[in-house]
């Protein structure tokens, strides 16, 4: 039965794009909606939530073969718990106005459904370095689409990138992409492209085998 | 449907005279009854609100009207090829859009609010819901939300008001925003020559565009007659509660544009509910929250959002408002 498991590398891959937690899985929507009007906020979101995944993914796989059944929900909860107050307090102390700006969402990464995911489908079955690259693949993965969106919003509705302004002066801000409809708008058309382009990339493979 | 009466005319056993063919609805008694003829009563009756607007406006409602309707077929034009879809330019209904959409623009917006509005009317609110007869949300009101929050300065009261325009017209705030204070002259914003969106300001093209629309049977007459009968009631209560007001119910129905949403936004046959008890509920909630917003918010108007949010419960309406259908009521199946 293990062989039949991804392995690391393969996990690795399946975590930024064929997988992407966004994208793909439709999982995590609640900081990807809250925190991505910026490049600043949304970095810091996904800089703490790879954290707290790689942490949790870690422990939970080293103490695997120790879980029970009914408890092991319970087990990832306060596993993710302890390391997302480490994120928290973390983030109050040396970059507090960025806490302050992301309010209660870094708390909030203790319900991301990311992170139990990839504990009870990869960590709670699969050695630690398996784990591990699995987190790391699935926060990369994370990361990117958190920045796509953050990157049309910020543009779009303020004219900046990390709060650099990158837009010609005069450039009207479309003050409504920085807005909650905004996250919204961006998430359903990015969400669109990427399953365009992934189905015209299944179709190139498809194609390549007829032809050839 | 239309070669299935000719198959089972195939076959009918020979010899036999009578056939009764029964077929399942829809039964077009009129196959001239077409989005196309539709639409393009929607034009006539908006001719002579282009008519007022281009008087009042003079090149500012060409300039306006020019770039929404262009842009909204281009985008059309441009999405449908995307989608691989044959292009439905000939319904005519991106042109619809494209003129509601012009006419409810202030005539100072820049020309990119006119190019952005019309994509996100055209794209987000029709073609990404799978294009004509699918979309939830009036498009042309989508792309007028859209812009309108996004460039606040460039839709709001402000942008109406030129001090030094040229035309004497856009030297005065607009009825609507200045109705907290001061009362215009119920004869001018009857006839419209004050200032506002280039569509909303005379209540007497609307309503000889609006007349046409509901003879013609091609806007149903319960949604404008809810809502403004709405207005007329909640604006005569105030009206009565407050005597000494400047602002009166008839201000209320002839200000802002609240004819022309009656007439020609709300009665968008794609969103709005289907059958009459549910245009009823429709126009009424309609004229329900245009009072609201305009007593209670701090926008001066809300025709837009208030048909916005009756759209969305559209399909909600749609089931509660279900005709009792001939012989009775449909009996509940127990599960």
């Amino acid at each position: 039965m293990v062989n039949d498991q991804p392995t690391a590398l393969e996990r690795f891959i399946n975590g930024i794009l064929p997988e992407n937690p966004t994208y793909r899985q439709l999982l995590g929507m609640c900081p990807t909606l809250a925190v991505t009007n910026g490049m600043q906020s949304a970095m810091t979101m996904a800089g703490a939530t790879a954290f707290v995944l790689i942490c949790a993914n870690i422990v939970v796989s080293l103490i695997r073969n120790l879980l029970k059944p009914h408890l092991r929900i319970l087990v990832y909860t306060l596993t993710i718990a302890t390391f997302v107050t480490i994120a928290d307090r973390v983030l109050a102390a040396y970059m507090y106005d960025m806490s302050k700006q992301l309010g209660p969402y870094i708390p909030l990464i203790i319900v991301n459904c990311i992170i139990v995911c990839r504990c009870e489908v990869c960590a709670s079955s699969q050695a630690v370095h398996i784990a591990a690259a699995d987190a790391v693949g699935q926060s990369l993965g994370f990361t990117l689409a958190l920045a796509s969106i953050a990157t049309v919003r910020e543009v779009l509705g303020a004219g900046t990138w990390f709060g650099i302004a990158v837009m010609p002066a005069g450039f009207p801000n479309w003050v409504l992409m920085v807005l909650p409809p905004g996250a919204f708008i961006t998430l359903g058309l990015l969400l669109g492209l990427v399953n365009w382009l992934t189905a015209l990339w299944t179709q190139g493979r498809k194609a390549k085998p007829t032809a050839a | 449907m239309v070669d299935k009466p000719k198959q089972d005319n195939e076959e009918a056993p020979k010899g036999s005279t009578a056939f009764l063919h029964v077929g399942s609805s829809p039964h077009l008694s009129n196959s001239r009854l077409t989005t196309q003829r539709m639409m393009i009563d929607v034009l006539i009756g908006l001719l002579p609100i282009l008519v007022f607007a281009i008087v009042i406006f003079r090149w500012f409602a060409i300039l306006q009207l020019g770039i929404c309707t262009v842009s909204c077929i281009a985008f059309e034009a441009l999405f449908s090829a995307w989608r691989g879809k044959p292009s439905p330019l000939w319904d005519m209904s991106a042109t619809v859009t494209g003129v509601i959409l012009g006419l409810s623009m202030p005539w100072s917006a820049p020309w990119y609010i006119g190019v952005i509005a019309s994509g996100v009317a055209i794209g987000i609110g029709k073609i990404v819901y799978g294009g004509l007869g699918q979309n939830i949300f009036n498009p042309a009101m989508v792309g007028r939300a859209f812009v309108m929050i996004s460039f606040p300065a460039a839709m709001g009261a402000a942008a109406y008001l030129d001090p030094d325009g040229t035309l004497k017209i856009v030297t005065q705030a607009t009825p609507m925003s200045v109705a907290r204070s001061s009362a215009t002259p119920l004869w001018p914003l009857f006839l419209g020559t004050v200032n506002g969106s280039l569509g909303e300001v005379s209540t007497l093209a609307a309503l000889i565009g609006g007349g046409y629309l509901c003879v013609r049977r091609s806007a149903s007459y319960e949604i404008p007659v809810g809502i403004l009968g709405t207005i007329f009631i909640l604006g005569g209560i105030q009206n009565l509660l407050n005597p000494d007001s400047t602002f009166t119910v008839l201000h209320h129905l002839f200000g802002g544009p609240t004819m022309f949403g009656a007439f020609f936004i709300a009665t968008d046959p794609v969103t709005s509910p289907v059958t009459r008890r549910g245009k009823w509920i429709y126009g009424v909630s309609i004229g329900l929250i245009i009072m609201l917003i305009r007593v209670f918010s701090g926008y001066p108007e809300g025709t837009m959002f208030a048909v916005l949010l009756m759209n969305g419960v559209v399909p909600l309406i749609n089931r509660w408002a279900i005709p009792i259908p001939v012989g009775g009521p449909v009996p509940v199946r127990a599960q």
